[in-house]
């Protein structure tokens, strides 16, 4: 018998990864104007989780209300957004078995971006950002797939220049808003653009957590058949797999959670290519690894980013700049250090 | 017999590519498919397991018609060696062979210890288990041809179909490719059909030759009757010379064809 690794997970590892993103989240919630220690943090914490069970109320502090009210929506909402774009991330690189897509490929922000731009720019439905982003994000995608459909399959080539198509539309008429509105609404839509959770609350966590949560279960449910998808699609049906249809069903999940991501935060770039490289590079390409710990260094490394956005200044950065910052160097490091072994 | 191939027809679009293709092949046994480029052998592999749908005709495996059976089940009885490529990712080389146990895992569902076993001895079957561990885009051609033999083998399948399993390989590594495959095929009782390029070496490894061309199977017969001077002049379309040698025969070009 040779000696050949058995686990698929090395526990200690692996336990303190999946803690991750709370215990960042702990110590995030310590940061900015107001420093809170990260145990009165967690007391604080548990005190309210506590109230919410047992129904028994002390009555709130003022570090309660800074940490409860307004940090932990915040700090939560990256964590969700983190997650999402780099499991969406990872997903999109196996199914177009490419490692260098990223979660907008099939303009799913081009899209987003114009819904938030008819919202603020022209109030419509209410002027409702988040609703008209998330709506106009999934359009975009199933605009996209809609056109690459020939004959019932979906060739991967195709699905890439649908999406280059798609997004060149949509950032078209984007523009096109932004012509037409004053400078006050113009300064709206850019901002929005660029990526931010200052609006986070409680009732928007509510909304998208739900559906991110079960998309993020079904799509580790589906994370070995992912590995099969990432072969070309005859060796995938000579395996047996219904490619068209698991393809699919990948996709919407990918899409459904990216929309969620996207229509709270708006659009933050380079997660979702740099965290699945980071973890195939660190880790492994079985996607039985890569989505997991995708997942939770994702949402590790939004919510340390979110922290830099609000806290390292008096005014507030956007978000995307910054993600872009750090993740550049990083990225450039690990690449010139292992690229010769996976990408050989 | 394990397949039976009657009356098939395939096109792209406008055009026929194979035109009422009859084939059988027995246990045991494997039968190369001999043509120049673009004669369909390829085409012809992909409508034997179903990638592609033929237009018309039937291919009766272990006696069943394929048209009733579902995908996971036709995966089950015929494993399928793509001709070598290096996937996008560097999945470890077990993990790529435990990709050969799909057609017996659910949508939702990981492999599991008894998938490992098998993936394992697959490995050890081609004799590279110490690869086990490395990345599969670190392999050699030769190697990498081998770890497809390996997961076309975790299926489980009777039938293997290979398309120019030597396709890029050298000298030394076309005959270790073909040598493992006609080994294992003997050893298991398995029976294979293979797309190959070179006369000679269809001469060496197969039990059974089907030259092809003009969409259709023109002849079948053992190598000897095969290899010879006015066939593979009439498949190829250039002067050869056959000469035989300890039993063997070989095919070579007389000055420029």
């Amino acid at each position: 018998m040779i000696a050949y690794k058995t686990a698929l997970f090395k526990f200690p590892l692996y336990t303190f990864i999946v803690l991750l993103p709370f215990i960042i989240a702990v110590i995030s919630a310590g940061i900015g104007y107001l420093r809170i220690p990260p145990e009165e943090v967690a007391g604080s914490i548990f005190r309210q989780i506590q109230a919410a069970f047992l129904g028994y109320c002390e009555g709130m502090t003022t570090t309660d209300v800074v940490i409860i009210q307004i940090r932990l929506p915040r700090i939560i909402l990256a964590g969700i957004v983190g997650c999402s774009l780099a499991v969406c991330g990872a997903v999109l690189q196996s199914l177009f078995r490419n490692p260098l897509v990223e979660p907008y490929i099939l303009g799913i922000s081009s899209g987003a971006a114009f819904g938030a731009a008819l919202a603020i720019g022209f109030g419509m439905l209410g002027g409702s950002v988040q609703l008209l982003a998330f709506l106009f994000g999934m359009i975009s995608v199933f605009l996209a797939y809609t056109m690459a459909k020939t004959g019932g399959e979906v060739p991967v080539v195709n699905l890439v220049l649908a999406g280059i198509i798609v997004s060149a539309l949509f950032t078209a008429l984007t523009s096109l808003v932004k012509f037409f509105v004053d400078p006050h609404q113009l300064a709206g839509i850019v901002y929005w653009i660029m990526g931010s959770f200052s609006y986070a609350s409680w009732s928007s966590l509510a909304l998208i957590t739900p559906p991110v949560m079960v998309c993020l279960l079904l799509i580790t449910a589906m994370s070995w058949r992912l590995n099969v998808l990432s072969l070309s699609d005859e060796e995938a049906k000579a395996l047996g797999v219904n490619v068209n249809r698991d393809r699919f069903v990948v996709l919407s999940l990918a899409t459904l959670m990216t929309a969620c991501a996207v229509s709270v935060s708006g659009i933050i770039g380079w997660v979702g290519l740099l965290i699945p490289h980071i973890v195939r590079l660190a880790f492994s390409s079985d996607n039985r690894i890569v989505i997991p710990v995708s997942a939770s260094l994702g949402a590790s490394f939004m919510i340390a980013a979110d922290n830099i956005a609000r806290a390292a200044f008096s005014f507030e950065l956007p978000i995307s700049v910054l993600t872009t910052v750090l993740g550049a160097p990083v990225f450039m490091i690990l690449v010139r250090r292992r690229a010769r072994r996976v990408w050989s | 017999m394990v397949l039976k191939v009657e009356g098939l027809r395939f096109g792209y679009g406008k055009g026929l590519v194979l035109d009422g293709i009859e084939l059988e092949l027995n246990r045991g046994e494997i039968l190369v498919l001999l043509g120049p480029n673009g004669s369909g052998k390829t085409t012809l592999l992909k409508c034997i397991n179903r990638i592609l749908r033929p237009l018309d005709g039937v291919v009766f495996i272990e006696g069943k018609n394929y048209l009733e059976m579902n995908e996971k089940e036709i995966a089950r009885a015929i494993g399928y060696v793509p001709q070598d490529h290096k996937p996008p990712f560097p999945y470890r080389v077990l993990d790529f062979v435990l990709l050969g146990r799909s057609p017996y895992l659910g949508t939702f569902s990981y492999p599991g210890e008894e998938d490992r076993t098998i993936a394992l001895e697959s490995l050890r079957a081609v004799g590279i288990e110490h690869f086990a561990d490395k990345a599969y885009t670190e392999l050699s051609g030769g190697e990498r041809q081998l770890v497809l033999l390996a997961r076309a083998l975790a299926t489980n399948s009777k039938i293997l179909l290979l398309d120019e399993p030597t396709a890029h390989l050298d000298f030394r590594n076309t005959h270790r490719v073909l040598a493992a495959i006609r080994r294992i095929v003997k050893e298991r009782n398995l029976s294979a059909v293979m797309t190959l390029h070179d006369p000679n070496l269809a001469c060496r490894y197969a039990d059974r030759i089907a030259l092809v061309g003009n969409r259709r199977i023109l002849r079948v017969g053992t190598p000897s009757e095969m290899i010879t001077e006015e066939l593979l002049r009439q498949v190829y379309g250039i002067e050869v010379r056959v000469l035989s040698l300890d039993g063997l025969k070989f095919a070579f070009v007389e000055g420029v064809p």
